[in-house]
């Protein structure tokens, strides 16, 4: 697979971010952010992918990530945000979280923000006791932070203290946070449950929870379809990917057999929304197509060398017509590629941006493909 | 047989005298008193003064630690303050240098590759494989060289060595190269790693006139002695245009270079063939030579020699090929170019011997070498493992030989074979470093005999800084049925969780470790929290325990009694009234608690309406004698006012709501 450029980096990448583009930008990303984890020295990072001077024209340079600059980060890098063009937001082991600021006139990092100890244990003021922050969403100005603690935090981005706090907003881990609206966020946690918060509403409850029901397996990540705002996607602990509808029920409308271990991000296309992207500490990367009509046969050999599977997904809600709830009989398949032919350890972070996909994995590599759809 | 136990013996060595071990451990095991290969290397500890103080130190798994005693040297006990400093020292001391990571990381992938090819090819298919396997270990070298490079570190010259003691490996042993192409592989081996004088070669290349140049004569000696005859011949063309007179000489000249027979890749001609061809061609050199052809310029003189195999004049030019194995594979090439792999190494001996002269003694790198001409595979991989300060060399090259059925038939006296030895031994160093230990789990996965004992030790050692991490941990004990280490993570886990006052969390790590009693201890908290506050925290968790609640008989009672509070909140006081009797007469719910539960059943016995029926009411009775019955004297006369009052005013409102209740089932019956 040409398309696909691989670097090892020595050090274990947690999490991979396209830079935003700005919003009249017709060309693909061109710089993205990493962070590391599980090293005594942890480092941000961003590359560049673009056609920095003139290196190769049709030379094998091309694509392969560039360091810019890096800068080193306190504890493992648990997630991270692009705030805007410029600054990122990065949530700690340590339970601090930092904003950095990427001055691209001299390609420099530096960090610009600090809420140090936004999660902790116990007692914020003593000098141990920090608790891992686990997600992170932006929606600028406001920043919104959820950890090992239970706690969220909802921050703005130049203000020092926290706007709102919910303590004990969870009695387990809070894994991943996302917006649902503007003054909405969806939270999941460490027992299969799915929490919407109204930031508007005082207290400290959530307005909905869902909930898988059984064996309550643990949520790792979360995303909202970015049109049709009511289907949600998790992933989950034994890898299964859940489909939600918040307008109806309290449990997944499709339960789908994924992942053979932790699904670690799942990620709608943000212009493609009928594409879905899910990795997994198994080492695989997945890419779920509902695009396709079951008319043309689902090929198994398409795009030489892949492995594509086609799975039938049991629908148990009828009354919607996103192909993602859908379960029209002519849509009641979906082509499913696994993007990484010869996996071995996990790969715990992707981000998709136009046509451009990177993802970072415990092989201490990046991977960058810059035609997803070719 | 002979050779066969000489090779035993040297694989056992091998693996007893790796690089910083320090003798003396296990040796004894089959009673032989070996000698040791090579004296253990001294390792000072920077900062220890053993002059000053007696050292003393423990065996880790990877790791060494040392550290000072209040005892002097002379046993005086001069004692005095002692630093308190305890030194870690490392065995794989490469592990750490941050350049090699990608090496390692890298050279996983084709290590897991390799085990996952089953040996479903077989013959020539198979060897394709395992030489395009061993291509791609080299290419992660030369890669992680260039890197190095860029990075101007200090190591590039160990890699470089590696890389030629692999590729030599990959020709003699992988690819097992026959008479004929033995010799092509050796060549291209030479071209690739003498690089010393392609700097000349590129000075005189790019000068403006080639042939004017001073050192233009050295240029042609090097494409010759590396046997480029096609780019020897180009060079000598241009030269020859510039000298019309002696055109005819160069033409000869150019002519049998242009003649000399090759030996196919292909089975285009049998080795006698290509031998009679050779024959014929060195005669006609001889020739030349002796008419005195070539008399009147001593450069192209010497090279008519060296196309005759001549030792003395290739011995000449030994600063152009600047080692002993470049002169070698040039002489097989001039005068034995079919030479067959098992006559390789008196060849080697003594090009070596001629070579070096008596000058200098042979360095660990002509060593090796030299055991890989000797087809010595053990002494290759023993000398390795003295000479390097890695296990990753000899761990990758001894598990590529292995999967080429090459080393099977020798076991050592101790542990499994020297196989599985190695990469132990290189994945204990993995795991003693703080983020590359995910890559040792794979190599103790494919080392059959002991890689499982390791792995359990080893990864009960990592530390669980985040719960992400904990689950990666956790993962990878669970894909190998580890319950052991599956329940001692999550216990772990629990207990800090439990520190954090974090009950929640603390009781879902409970119940994936499936820990009834550690679950019991933490739905003990919440119940005297419970008592404490009035209210349950945590009760997203609690609400939804659904199938796990059967975990401990405490978590049952925990779920039930909450489930209760429920009902009770939602007024349905019938159910709640029922479920609150279940939970004591069943024995859900422990004693210690019951007074806490009839406590409950007062407001329903207050009730309007009457909730208990006459025969629940004496059920609830008969808790109750029995809860002060059970109670000892001794504990009675303790019982304080508080106590005592309760009972009186359940006794009361029991013996109320029997009164009300007789008049209701009475009256219903009646009507």
């Amino acid at each position: 697979m040409e398309e696909v450029c691989a670097k090892f980096v020595s050090q274990k990448i947690s999490k991979t971010r396209w830079r935003p583009l700005p919003a009249a930008a017709l060309q693909p990303p061109e710089l993205f952010a990493t962070g590391s984890w599980d090293n005594e020295d942890n480092r941000i990072s961003i590359w560049s992918v673009g056609d920095l001077g003139n290196v190769g024209l049709n030379g094998e340079y091309q694509g392969e990530p560039q360091l810019l600059c890096d800068i080193r980060h306190d504890g493992d890098v648990m997630d991270m945000q692009f705030l805007d063009q410029e600054r990122i937001v990065v949530a700690s082991s340590t339970g601090t979280v930092t904003v950095f600021r990427h001055h691209q006139n001299n390609q420099t990092l530096s960090a610009n923000h600090q809420w140090e100890k936004a999660h902790y244990h116990v007692d914020q003021n003593t000098s141990c006791g920090g608790a891992a922050c686990t997600g992170v969403i932006c929606n600028n100005p406001e920043i919104v932070t959820v950890g090992e603690d239970g706690r969220i935090n909802l921050f703005r981005a130049d203000q020092k203290n926290a706007v709102r706090t919910i303590d004990n907003a969870d009695s387990s881990t809070l894994h991943a946070v996302t917006f649902l609206r503007t003054t909405e966020i969806l939270t999941v946690n460490s027992i299969g449950q799915l929490k919407i918060w109204d930031l508007r509403q005082q207290k400290n409850e959530p307005s909905h929870i869902f909930s898988l029901t059984g064996d309550r397996v643990p949520l790792h990540c979360v995303d909202r379809h970015p049109s049709q705002q009511h289907i949600v996607a998790t992933g989950g602990q034994d890898g299964m990917l859940s489909v939600w509808d918040i307008r109806h029920g309290t449990m997944p409308v499709s339960l789908l057999n994924a992942h053979e271990a932790e699904m670690w991000e799942v990620h709608f296309h943000p212009s493609n929304p009928d594409h879905l992207f899910t990795c997994s500490e198994d080492g695989s990367l997945w890419h779920w197509d509902t695009s396709t009509d079951v008319s043309e046969k689902p090929s198994f050999l398409h795009q030489g060398g892949r492995s594509a599977t086609c799975f039938s997904h049991n629908i148990i809600n009828q009354s919607v017509v996103s192909a993602w709830l859908s379960n029209d009989p002519t849509k009641d398949r979906m082509e499913i590629t696994n993007l990484i032919p010869n996996q071995t350890l996990s790969v715990n972070s992707l981000d998709i941006l136009g046509p451009c996909l990177v993802y970072g994995t415990d092989a201490e590599a990046i991977y960058v493909n810059r035609q997803l759809f070719a | 047989r002979r050779a066969g136990a000489r090779a035993a013996q040297a694989a056992a060595r091998a693996a007893a005298a790796g690089p910083p071990r320090a003798g003396g451990r296990e040796r004894s095991a089959a009673g032989a008193m070996e000698e040791l290969d090579a004296e253990p290397p001294l390792m000072v500890v920077p900062g220890a003064d053993p002059v000053a103080r007696q050292l003393c130190f423990a065996w880790g798994p990877a790791e060494v630690l040392v550290c000072e005693t209040l005892f002097g040297r002379r046993g005086t006990g001069e004692g005095g303050p002692s630093a308190s400093r305890v030194f870690v020292v490392r065995k794989d001391q490469d592990i750490y240098i941050q350049t090699l990571r990608k090496l390692f990381n890298e050279s996983h992938g084709i290590f897991i590759g390799l085990q996952r090819s089953e040996e479903e090819l077989v013959g020539k298919s198979r060897k394709a494989q395992l030489v395009q396997v061993s291509k791609n270990y080299r290419s992660v070298i030369r890669a992680c060289m260039e890197d190095m490079h860029q990075a101007a570190c200090k190591f590039v010259s160990i890699l470089s060595a590696m890389e030629l003691i692999w590729n030599l490996c990959e020709i003699l042993f992988v690819e097992a190269a026959a008479a004929g192409p033995l010799l092509l592989r050796l060549l291209d081996w030479v071209r690739l790693h003498v690089c010393d004088v392609d700097n000349m070669v590129r000075e005189v290349l790019s000068s403006e006139n080639p042939s004017k140049h001073k050192l233009f004569w050295n240029v042609v000696d090097v494409f010759v002695l590396q046997g480029r005859m096609d780019e020897a011949r180009h060079l000598l063309s241009k030269e020859a245009s510039a000298n019309p007179t002696s055109v005819n000489m160069y033409k000869i000249l150019d002519d049998l270079m242009k003649k000399m027979p090759v030996p196919s890749l292909g089975n285009t001609q049998t080795l006698t063939e290509m031998e009679l061809k050779w024959q014929h061609w060195h005669e006609e050199c001889q020739r030349y030579l002796q008419d005195g052809t070539f008399a009147s310029n001593s450069h192209m003189e010497s090279i008519c020699k060296i196309l005759l195999g001549d030792e003395d004049a290739i011995l000449e030019k030994k600063e152009l090929m600047t080692t002993w194995y470049h002169f070698l594979v040039t002489r097989l090439l001039y005068s034995h170019p079919t030479v067959k792999p098992m006559e390789l190494r008196f060849y080697a001996q003594s090009s070596m011997d001629l070579f070096l002269g008596g000058e200098s003694s042979p360095e660990p790198l002509d060593t090796i070498l030299m055991a890989a001409f000797e087809f010595e595979m053990h002494q290759v991989i023993k000398e390795c493992s003295i000479a390097l300060s890695n296990w990753w060399f000899v761990a990758h090259l001894t598990d590529l030989l292995d999967h080429c059925k090459l080393l099977q038939s020798h076991n050592l006296y101790f542990g499994s074979n020297m196989r599985e030895f190695l990469l132990l031994e290189y994945a204990s160093g993995l795991f003693s470093h703080h983020s590359l230990w995910q890559l040792g789990v794979d190599y103790f996965d494919h080392c059959p005999e002991y890689g499982r004992v390791y792995l359990e030790l080893h990864i009960e050692r990592i530390p669980l800084n985040t719960e992400q991490k904990a689950l990666k941990v956790l993962r990878i004990c669970e894909q190998r049925q580890m319950h052991e280490q599956v329940r001692s993570i999550c216990k772990i886990m629990a207990m800090k969780a439990l520190r954090n006052n974090r009950l929640g969390s603390a009781l879902s790590w409970s119940i994936r470790a499936k820990d009834a009693a550690f679950a019991t201890l933490i739905s003990d908290r919440f119940l005297k929290d419970y008592c404490e506050r009035g209210c349950f925290s945590d009760l997203d968790l609690i609400d939804n325990l659904g199938p796990s609640m059967l975990l401990s008989d405490r978590l049952t009672f925990l779920g039930k009694y909450r489930e209760f509070h429920r009902l009770y909140g939602e007024k349905r006081f019938s159910e709640a009234a029922k479920l609150l009797l279940m939970l004591m007469t069943a024995h859900i719910a422990p004693c210690s608690f019951w007074m806490t539960l009839l406590t409950d059943a007062l407001p329903l016995l207050e009730q309007k309406e009457v909730v208990f029926s006459a025969e629940q009411t004496y059920e609830l009775m008969r808790c109750l004698e029995d809860l002060t019955a059970g109670k000892s004297d001794k504990q009675k006369f303790q019982v304080d006012d508080v106590e005592t009052m309760k009972v009186e005013m359940l006794r009361l409102a029991l013996a109320r709501n029997l009164a009300r209740v007789i008049v209701k089932e009475g009256t219903l019956e009646g009507s």
